[in-house]
């Protein structure tokens, strides 16, 4: 049994660098001078894609086998399904409409999701009785696949924002765009802070009241905020700056608040760091590379039509088939637990954005930040929403 | 009713922006697509006559116009969608674990914030009254709307003829004009057809066409929508909709609430079982098991039987029952009987059945003054001892705790017993108070005499069962089936066409789809090969 977990962890190792290779051909495609299709490195891109998909697939029926039920029931194992699943859509996308900018951006977010769920906890955990369902699977599963094919929409707004903004004067477009980058630079620091901090073992424990009860709390990364009330009681560790604030009372709440401000602070780094050395906004810099090979109205098409294929699917795996599961657990299909409600959110989100664009015309650019918009929510209710506002389906 | 002729000899409906035949653009009537102030035609809904956009005089006008507006719809959602972001902040009130009133529980638990959440009602958001009416606004929206445009689109999709008027054409976004001699229009029909097109000629013009049915998918998915909130509302009718909770202990027939007396459970056994590390079948999760600090629950368990009782037309008299089923429920499968399902929901371990006491000497355990039971679901208020004692129950607290200093029961449920006894030795008329409870035992007074022992107890278990009747789920299901049928049948499909005109020097090719114009022009390329037709440019300039 325990050969199988170390089977699908190298498996998912070997996916994550096989995608980042591919990630390459994909940049290499920057350099044909064609515009729409090119020829060998987009063809070695999607193939080599492919070779990393089957990979992944690899890990998820490898751990199923470990653990006797399908990986889809921790924050880990669901956040590299709904990667996995982001590059099947980017696939079929790129099927229909062979656009090899959009692995070059698919790719890296999809890569930056794995990792960012590796820094959960990754053993295999058993099931608590709810989650002992088929539809747990086929809920969880199909939601994810349709949140993957939404998110292509994302990717491919990004492409066109990134190419159709005018950089020569600072406007909205241009801050917020600025804006998304700064928060990909946020994750990027989470996920290489967090692995830094994790490979020295470091390790600062206090000890606080929670809920009337002194308890122990041991910090993985040095303390910015310590815990209300707080006493450090590790030695040689870094005292905190501050205290966090009172009402922040759960048992996590104040290191949660520490890891959020260490990511926030790296980003800051990391970004204005790039930002200094290139001397001009990071989309800036990219739009040149990209203006050659992008069709405006084909990528616009491209987010549209992942909005178009991925809503029926989302609607059936994160409405739907989530009614009947929770009819059959809880005797309530429907009970406004705040995933639930978040699932709600987004599905009416992209109601909202079907309606514009069918009805008000809403193309190119509002239509871009709409999916923009979108995967903002999709990402609040697969993170935030776990990790702050937890309800039944808390996965953490 | 002004109706309007067009020049082609079709007689149009008042509102009609383009005629329903040939399309032509009807003068007077521009305005209302907007397509006045630009090169190309608005083809949203073929320039058909909707009401919305043809009446604005009376009170209904002005409601109907409302309603059938897209942005209006789109503004509804919306504010949707941030008033249930909202009601997300905080936990609503039916998943606070608190005896605390809500009002004061806000204010404590999340302070200001909080107090002013609770004022606006978002803590009971989902059935309030605002957000029931946004629902139901959205409702109307859609019913609205979509009357609004099927009709007329209907008609007048059904009514186009393949020649069309040359503004049409011209106005087209997908437009080419081709001068040539040798147009090989044969091939081209035959290319159309091998793309499952379906064509159309009237004097040598053509209309292809293709997934028509496609456009009808919002108006099938709206259709499933109201079903969907139809079945929503029904709930609020008994006879559809049951929904009760009964606790039964281990060892007990209740009366299944909800069943108008007609059923009867007996819980046979209730089992809450965890996983176990040492267990080599749960070994795997050894290390999420440590990482736990509780025990994680593997299964939660009824056995029950079920009966009904067969003498309910006589009232009064002692029920009769007949067993009718016998089965398990768990999470994930309830027990199903008639038009009912109890669903595994809550449970409590080990509360007190019963619990025994003596009495004896305060200095000395082992004296024995008389012995009595209590049955705690039918505490009695004395107890006659043998040896002539005689016990008054003052106070029962089924679920003791002390708060502020006093004593006082947390729930009804006996989870922790605690009592104040008066103890009245034999042939006395003053009696010795004393307060006994579990771990807990308080001589109320220094200089009393005896003391009470707790001498055995019994437990059991107790399951707590969602009683479940619904009528609406058929309802609900449908609505959800027809709905995702609606926006398959919308969202992969499209529905396309391609206008062919003969001109003297050559032919006219115009195209147009609902969507993913990329794509029709992929499609419209590959229809043209080998027939000597350019290929048409998209007019349409992305304002980005
Ligand atoms: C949450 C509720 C709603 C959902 C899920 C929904 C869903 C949809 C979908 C999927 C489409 C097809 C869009 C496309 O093909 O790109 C559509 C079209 C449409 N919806 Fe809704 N809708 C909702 C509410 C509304 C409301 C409130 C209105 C009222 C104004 C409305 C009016 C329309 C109209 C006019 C169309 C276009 C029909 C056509 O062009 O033939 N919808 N809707």
């Amino acid at each position: 049994m325990g050969d199988w977990t170390t089977i699908s962890g190298n498996l998912l190792y070997a996916a994550f660098f096989i995608y980042l290779i591919a990630t390459f051909f994909f940049a290499g495609t920057i350099r044909d001078k064609k515009k729409g299709k090119s020829k060998i490195a987009g063809n070695i891109g999607i193939t080599i894609t492919i070779i990393g998909f089957v990979t992944q697939i690899g890990y998820f029926i490898t751990r199923w086998m470990a653990s006797g039920h399908a990986p889809v029931s921790n924050l880990f194992e669901y956040t590299t399904f709904f990667g996995m699943m982001l590059v099947f859509a980017f696939i079929v996308l790129y099927f229909i409409y062979r656009v090899d900018l959009l692995g070059l951006f698919a790719l890296p977010i999809a890569l930056l999701l794995i990792a960012f769920a590796s820094m959960f906890p990754t053993e295999v955990s058993p099931l608590v009785p709810s989650l002992q369902s088929h539809w747990l699977y086929i809920h969880v599963t199909t939601a994810s696949l349709g949140q993957g094919i939404l998110s292509v929409s994302f990717v491919a707004g990004l492409v066109f924002l990134i190419s159709q903004v005018d950089q020569s004067k600072r406007s909205k477009h241009t801050y917020w765009l600025e804006f998304v980058i700064y928060i990909i630079a946020v994750t990027l620091a989470f996920i290489v802070l967090s692995s830094s901090f994790s490979a020295m073992n470091y390790e600062a424990t206090f000890e606080a009241p929670i809920e009337g009860q002194q308890a122990e709390i041991t910090y993985e990364m040095p303390a910015i905020a310590g815990p209300n009330e707080g006493v450090l009681i590790s030695d040689d560790r870094m005292a905190p700056l501050f205290q966090a604030p009172e009402w922040m009372r759960g048992e996590d709440a104040a290191k949660k608040l520490n890891t959020f401000l260490w990511a926030i602070l790296g980003g800051v780094v990391l970004y204005w760091g790039t930002r200094l050395i290139l001397r001009k906004r990071i989309a800036a810099s990219i739009q040149p590379l990209l203006n050659k090979k992008v069709n405006p109205e084909l990528v616009d098409e491209v987010s549209y039509r992942a909005v178009a294929i991925g809503f029926p699917v989302f609607t059936l795996g994160a409405l739907i088939f989530a009614m009947i599961w929770a009819q059959q657990a809880w005797d309530r299909f429907w009970g406004w637990d705040p995933k639930e409600v978040w699932a709600l959110i987004t599905f009416f989100f992209y109601a909202a954005y079907l309606h514009l664009r069918l009805s008000r015309g809403w193309q190119g650019m509002k239509s871009a930040w709409l999916a923009v918009g979108g995967f903002g929510i999709i990402m609040f209710n697969l993170i935030a929403v776990n990790l702050i506002i937890s309800g039944l389906h808390s996965y953490a | 009713m002004k109706e309007i002729t067009c020049e082609c000899g079709h007689i149009n409906p008042e509102g009609t922006v383009l005629c329903e035949e040939c399309g032509k653009p009807i003068e007077k009537n521009q305005h209302i697509d907007g397509n006045d102030e630009k090169q190309l035609l608005n083809m949203r809904y073929d320039g058909s006559a909707r009401r919305s956009q043809t009446y604005n005089r009376t009170i209904v006008d002005k409601v109907w116009n409302f309603f059938s507006s897209v942005k209006v719809g789109v503004t509804l959602i919306f504010i949707t969608v941030i008033a249930s972001a909202i009601g997300t902040i905080f936990p609503q009130e039916e998943f606070i674990q608190s005896t605390v009133d809500p009002a004061i529980h806000y204010r404590d638990q999340y302070g200001l914030a909080g107090q002013i959440y609770y004022q606006l009602g978002f803590h009971d958001l989902f059935s309030s009254w605002w957000y029931m009416i946004l629902l139901a606004m959205i409702g109307i929206s859609i019913v609205i709307a979509s009357i609004d445009r099927f009709f007329p689109l209907y008609k007048t999709l059904k009514k186009q003829k393949p020649k069309r008027h040359e503004l049409f054409m011209k106005k087209q976004r997908i437009f080419g004009r081709t001068t040539a001699e040798d147009i090989d229009i044969d091939r081209f029909k035959e290319n159309l057809k091998k793309r499952r097109f379906k064509i159309y000629e009237q004097d040598g013009h053509l209309l292809a066409e293709k997934n028509r049915f496609a456009r009808w998918g919002p108006y099938v998915n709206h259709i499933g929508l109201i079903i969907f909130l139809l079945g929503a509302l029904l709930r609020f009718v008994p006879a559809f909709y049951v929904d009760e909770f009964i606790w039964v202990r281990e060892g007990e027939t209740a009366l299944i609430s909800g069943t108008e007396g007609e059923f009867y459970i007996k819980n046979e056994d209730f089992t809450l079982e965890t996983y176990d590390k040492d267990d080599p079948e749960d070994a795997r999760f050894k290390e999420a098991i440590e990482n736990q600090e509780g025990p994680i629950p593997k299964t939660f368990r009824t056995d029950a039987t079920i009966y009904e009782r067969t003498n309910k037309d006589v009232t009064g008299a002692d029920p009769e029952l007949e067993a009718v089923k016998e089965g398990a429920a768990t999470l994930n499968n309830p027990l199903k009987f008639d038009d009912y399902a109890l669903y595994q929901s809550s449970y409590q371990l080990d509360e007190f059945k019963d619990m025994s006491f003596k009495i004896h000497d305060k200095d000395d355990d082992e004296t024995n003054h008389g012995e009595f039971t209590i049955d705690l679901t039918d505490p009695q208020s004395t107890y006659e001892l043998e040896g002539g004692f005689r016990v008054e129950v003052v106070n029962y607290f089924p679920d003791y705790e002390m708060q502020d200093g006093q004593p006082e029961s947390v729930t009804k449920y006996p989870r922790n017993p605690a009592f104040v006894f008066n103890v009245y030795p034999p042939g006395e008329e003053e009696a010795e108070t004393s307060f006994l409870g579990i771990g807990a035992n308080i001589g109320a007074s220094e200089d009393n005499q005896y003391k009470l022992g707790l001498t055995g107890f019994n437990v059991r278990d107790v399951t707590g069962l969602t009683v479940k009747k619904d009528h609406t789920l058929g309802i609900i299901s449908l609505g959800g089936a027809i709905f995702m049928i609606g926006v398959i049948q919308g969202m992969y499909w499209n529905h396309r066409r391609i206008w062919l005109q003969p001109r003297e020097d050559g032919v006219w090719i115009a195209g147009h789809t609902n969507k993913n114009w990329y794509a029709l022009r992929m499609e419209i390329e590959r229809a043209i090969e080998d027939t000597n037709i350019e290929a048409p440019v998209d007019q349409y300039e992305m304002k980005s």
